[in-house]
């Protein structure tokens, strides 16, 4: 048996020139809750695309639950839920009719349709609303509802790409209480970006801290500190990218052009 | 096939929901049928061509599915900007599953569309010599189909709206008015005449206008024959760019 629910093996994604991953490796075990921590740029939305079959890598291999995301896709597609940074439910529709089309979309056996929605909708407390439109709802109610969508087919594991973005500290709380609650009941595995330390160092069993598109420490959070020394994100990431950049001397331009840039300042 | 069709649910529902596009999108055939039909209706009496009204009701049906299709298609690009198009090509269906589901909903729309204008047009004293409804449908799906998929695959090329004028006015208008939409083709000049025939709108509008009132430009076999190929060739175009989307 497999025991891995992702698996990233030198994978590098290339857009006309410009690197966005370089050569990251890492793995994640079943039941999980890992972090892909980094700063905006970082890489993070490019790796995520990546383990969702969205993007294509230029090298490497992903497995996800044991399947290829460039010649299994839809299997891939089916074992794991999404719920992405920027909203991605219809406002014009309902909270149910979301749910039903994402149903249809991935072939969820009639029977099992209705109760599933009725379940996932009263655990993210949405259930009452369900025949409103989701024009009316704020954005912690969307990205519940995204969550409760993600969940539908029964994934094995679920990506969150920034889960709490733009929510206030309130719902972002909430928003973990249900992230845990999914990860203990059906042990299933979680993988989130962030640029939250704190959120990480809070949540994730283990985090990978990527930057200018390397992956640049991986570890428990207690590893990661050791390495770091540091308890602040800017302190962590001051160091570990100045690291980075003194390694970097062929490679990334973006990088080299930074060099320039601060040895003129 | 049920992907497809819950698309096509989507779109329909959409549709049904935004009654101020219904009625915004029913403006300007309107108002096409109104002045036109009533201000050159005098003029083209005179000059030995019949009932204007009769001539342009074919005409505007035809304008209302083109913008209603077109944009339609363009959708795509909210869908992109606003993260629904996210959901569906994550999910395990094909990306022509997509695009036909979407693209169906869209001409399905539009052939609501172009019904309402034609159903309006009674007020301004249409009255057609032909009933052949089903037929009728049929060419209107045709062309809204077309019109679906061409708007889908401008859309997938594009990542925001900073095209829009562009396109309305490089390509929506032309085709529409170089179409024999508002005017008969056969007393039009060479130049216009070719360039018409270049124009997929024009054998939809000659198809509805033979099934309407009977008079005709290429004749109905080869409208058909036209409207049928280009419809094919725009579906496989529009279906391809959309599956090289990357978002």
């Amino acid at each position: 048996m497999n025991q891995l629910s992702i698996d990233v093996r030198n994978v590098s994604k290339i857009f006309k020139g410009f690197t966005a991953v370089n050569n990251i490796s890492f793995s994640v075990k079943k039941g999980e809750i890992f972090a892909f921590l980094g700063p905006n740029g970082a890489g993070k939305s490019t790796t995520i695309k990546m383990l969702t079959t969205l993007l294509s890598p230029t090298k490497g291999e992903i497995l996800v639950n044991g399947f290829n995301t460039q010649n299994q896709k839809n299997e891939v597609r089916k074992s794991f839920g999404i719920v992405f940074q920027d909203p991605s439910i219809d406002d014009q529709l309902t909270a149910n009719e979301n749910m039903r089309i994402h149903a249809a979309l991935y072939n969820v056996p009639k029977e099992m349709v209705k109760v599933r929605i009725e379940e996932l909708l009263k655990f993210v407390d949405l259930y009452d609303k369900r025949n409103e439109l989701v024009k009316t709802f704020s954005g912690g109610m969307r990205r519940r509802l995204e969550i409760a969508r993600g969940l539908l087919h029964t994934p094995a594991v679920l990506f969150l790409d920034e889960p709490t973005s733009g929510l206030d500290p309130q719902t972002r709380n909430s928003m973990w209480e249900y992230i845990e609650a999914i990860n203990k009941e059906n042990n299933m595995t979680i993988f989130f970006t962030t640029h939250y330390l704190e959120e990480a160092e809070k949540n994730a069993q283990k985090i990978a801290i990527i930057d200018h598109g390397k992956i640049i420490a991986q570890g428990t959070s207690k590893e990661l500190e050791k390495q770091t020394k540091t308890k602040t994100l800017e302190e962590a990431f001051l160091k570990m990218t100045g690291k980075k950049i003194r390694e970097d001397e062929t490679g990334n331009e973006i990088a080299k052009l930074r060099m320039v840039m601060r040895h003129r300042q | 096939m049920k992907a497809i069709y819950i698309l096509w649910l989507r779109q329909v529902i959409r549709y049904f929901r935004t009654r101020s596009r219904i009625i915004g999108a029913l403006g300007q055939p309107l108002l096409f049928l109104f002045a036109l039909g009533y201000g050159l209706g005098p003029i083209f009496a005179k000059a030995g061509n019949g009932n204007y009204i009769e001539f342009l009701v074919p005409g505007v049906v035809a304008q209302s599915i083109l913008f209603t299709s077109l944009f339609s298609g363009i959708d795509v690009i909210w869908d992109k900007q606003f993260g629904f198009l996210k959901e569906t090509l994550a999910a395990p269906v094909s990306r022509l599953e997509i695009m036909l589901g979407r693209s169906l909903g869209g001409a399905t729309v539009a052939v609501f569309q172009g019904i309402i204008v034609f159903l309006l047009s009674f007020l301004a004293g249409f009255k057609p010599k032909n009933w052949e409804s089903i037929f009728i449908i049929f060419i209107m799906f045709l062309m809204a189909l077309f019109f679906t998929s061409l708007g889908t695959a401008i859309a997938s090329l594009l990542d925001d709206l900073q095209g829009f004028q562009l396109i309305m006015n490089f390509l929506v208008m032309p085709l529409f008015f170089l179409s024999g939409s508002l005017f008969p083709l056969n007393n039009a000049p060479y130049v216009l005449k070719i360039i018409a025939s270049f124009d997929p709108l024009s054998f939809g509008v000659d198809a509805i206008r033979f099934l309407l009132t009977g008079t005709t430009q290429f004749g109905l076999p080869i409208d058909i024959t036209v409207l049928s190929i280009c419809t094919v060739v725009m579906v496989t175009m529009g279906a391809w760019l959309f599956s090289k989307i990357e978002i």
